[in-house]
């Protein structure tokens, strides 16, 4: 492994190594290295166009969808390389599930949503699976407020119900690590606050890596934070410290609000 | 500002309203007319149809949609053998188109690399305005012989022994009829569903396909549990635009369907479609019964369609309805 490490393997869920990141010609991300935490809060901040979404993307392999982008470089992901041409990529998606930026209930029921996934690894009976999905929307904080209702179509739920039911279905499949795409941009104040608690929760089972546009929610949220600008890893550290102490002056200048 | 310069403000901001008003209310009034001359047009072509064909619908009343006699020396006749093979030609063909327009549309939208993305979408949307009278003279001179010397004996060598479909595949294997007709139809309106279908299966915002490839789904979950669901309504409807124009299909089907007024219960066999009928028969049809006949196949054609655009129209709203919303 890497002699970079900076944290054991054992408490590091994913090892970013020399990562590139191109579209086309364009370089999006440069020779990133960091190392994701094990059931800690992750979070990147930095300016719009800065690859904090591009570099979450890269640990699903959510890019091999699209002609043209390609990922250089290794991330470690129990010891093999995600970004290896021979690693299915479904199964690392499985492992490592995501929730987007809108909320994206897919066009079924609100049971279906969760079983759907499920179902596509795993083989349950009913009464299992009424508890998977039951498990899901509890972790999710959503249970209460849909449990009359399972047969209804998911967009019936308001915005802020639809995302808990996309972070519901996330976990409902057990990945090792949840990536969040600025899961509340799109949110009222309050559905906002009620992710941030889950996310909160969550921590404790699962490793989670976010994006956020709001410097708030990473400081309230996140135990490690990484600032990004330009597709570079600027400053990456504990968050108290680097959003009191940063070391680096475009951090500084970033947080304060004197550029972004 | 004096008073009166702004009061004549004001009157002018009114006039300029006023106008603006007068402008809307024109173009609603305009823009009303030309669909009404749509509906209007729509009623007179069914009661012009139905003062035509009356003469036929007297002497034969309904029973002109289940007989199954043709005879102009007669002057005996009825709708069974025409409505027969439009409707079994028309069937047949989305059978065939429906399977490969969805895999045309799938690679095109999912799968196709980039540099192949915009040509094969052209060459589809090519095929789509091809007149049909080209699809005719190559079914005839082309296609059938070829049918009939390769593929026909074939089908009756695998499936000529099967009980209950076996009969299908029996006869002369001659190239026109049924069958042929069918698979030139198929080819027609491939294009048409399948552009459609992949328009709509564009319409599928990436982050909602994103989400189901985020928990690993492959691309044909993606495509069977999200992709189609989505879009249920718009495919629906391309494959309704497809059978509607198959039933309507008339140089094509009247080229190859070996235009025997009878109904042989075999696909190799030929036979009529209404549309072909018309074609056939119109310019020399005497005055009197037999050309208020053809107008009476005219009107079940129309009727026919119409009702497919009825069933489709419960099948989108029943859809939409199950959804839960």
């Amino acid at each position: 492994m890497s002699d970079q490490a900076t944290i054991s393997s054992q408490e590091t869920a994913l090892q970013v190594r020399n990562l590139s990141f191109y579209y086309g010609d364009f370089k999006g991300l440069s020779n990133i290295n960091m190392d994701i935490a094990r059931n800690k809060v992750t979070a990147f901040i930095g300016p719009s166009g800065c690859g904090k979404s591009t570099l979450l993307r890269t640990f699903n392999r959510m890019y091999d969808l699209y002609p043209g982008q390609r990922a250089e470089g290794e991330i470690l992901f129990n010891g093999k390389n995600l970004l290896d041409k021979k690693q299915d990529v479904n199964l690392v998606r499985a492992k490592i599930g995501m929730v987007f930026q809108k909320p994206t209930p897919f066009p079924m029921t609100i049971y279906e949503n969760i079983a759907f996934g499920v179902r596509l690894y795993e083989r349950l009976s009913k009464s299992a699976m009424d508890d998977r999905v039951e498990w899901a929307l509890k972790k999710a904080a959503l249970w209460e407020e849909v449990k009359d209702k399972l047969q209804q179509n998911g967009l019936s739920l308001s915005g802020g119900q639809q995302q808990r039911l996309c972070i519901a279905r996330a976990v409902a499949v057990k990945p090792d690590v949840v990536l969040l795409d600025e899961p509340t941009s799109a949110l009222d104040p309050i559905s906002t606050a009620k992710i941030e608690e889950l996310i909160y929760e969550l921590k404790n089972e699962y490793t989670i890596a976010i994006v956020t546009h709001n410097m708030q929610q990473a400081a309230r949220i996140s135990d490690y934070t990484a600032f990004m600008y330009l597709g570079e890893l600027i400053e990456m550290g504990d968050t108290d410290q680097l959003f009191l102490k940063p070391k680096i002056k475009q951090t500084e200048d970033y947080i304060t609000g004197r550029f972004g | 500002m004096s008073e009166p310069s702004a009061s004549s403000g004001i009157d002018l901001h009114a006039q300029q309203v006023a106008r603006f008003r007068l402008q809307d209310r024109f173009f609603h009034h305009t823009t009303q007319l030309f669909a009404l001359v749509v509906l209007a047009t729509l009623v007179g072509i069914l009661v012009s149809l139905a003062i035509e064909a009356w003469p036929s619908l007297e002497e034969f009343g309904p029973a002109f949609l289940w007989t199954n006699v043709w005879s102009v020396p007669d002057d005996q006749y009825g709708a069974l053998a025409a409505i027969y093979g439009t409707v079994v030609t028309s069937v047949l063909a989305l059978l065939i188109a429906v399977p490969i327009s969805f895999g045309i549309a799938l690679f095109l939208t999912e799968t196709c690399p980039l540099w192949l993305r915009r040509p094969l979408g052209t060459a589809i949307e090519l095929l789509a305005g091809i007149p049909s009278i080209v699809y005719g003279i190559w079914g005839l001179f082309v296609f059938a012989p070829l049918f009939a010397e390769h593929i026909q004996p074939l089908l009756q060598y695998l499936l000529g022994d099967v009980p209950i479909i076996g009969s299908w595949f029996s006869g002369p294997p001659i190239g026109i009829g049924i069958l042929t007709a069918s698979l030139v139809l198929s080819m027609m309106v491939i294009p048409f569903i399948a552009s459609v279908m992949r328009d709509v299966f564009e319409t599928v915002p990436d982050v909602l396909k994103e989400s189901a490839y985020g928990i690993g789904c492959t691309t044909w979950e993606v495509l069977r549990n999200i992709v189609l669901p989505y879009t249920r309504v718009g495919v629906i409807g391309g494959i309704m635009l497809g059978l509607g124009r198959a039933l309507g299909e008339t140089m094509a089907v009247t080229f190859v369907i070996g235009n025997a007024n009878r109904i042989i219960p075999s696909l190799f066999a030929p036979g009529t479609s209404i549309a072909s009928t018309l074609a056939n028969e119109f310019g020399e049809a005497d005055p009197g019964l037999h050309i208020a006949s053809l107008f009476a196949l005219g009107l079940v054609l129309f009727v026919i369609t119409f009702i497919v655009l009825a069933i489709s129209r419960w099948l989108i709203s029943r859809s939409m309805g199950s959804e839960g919303l």
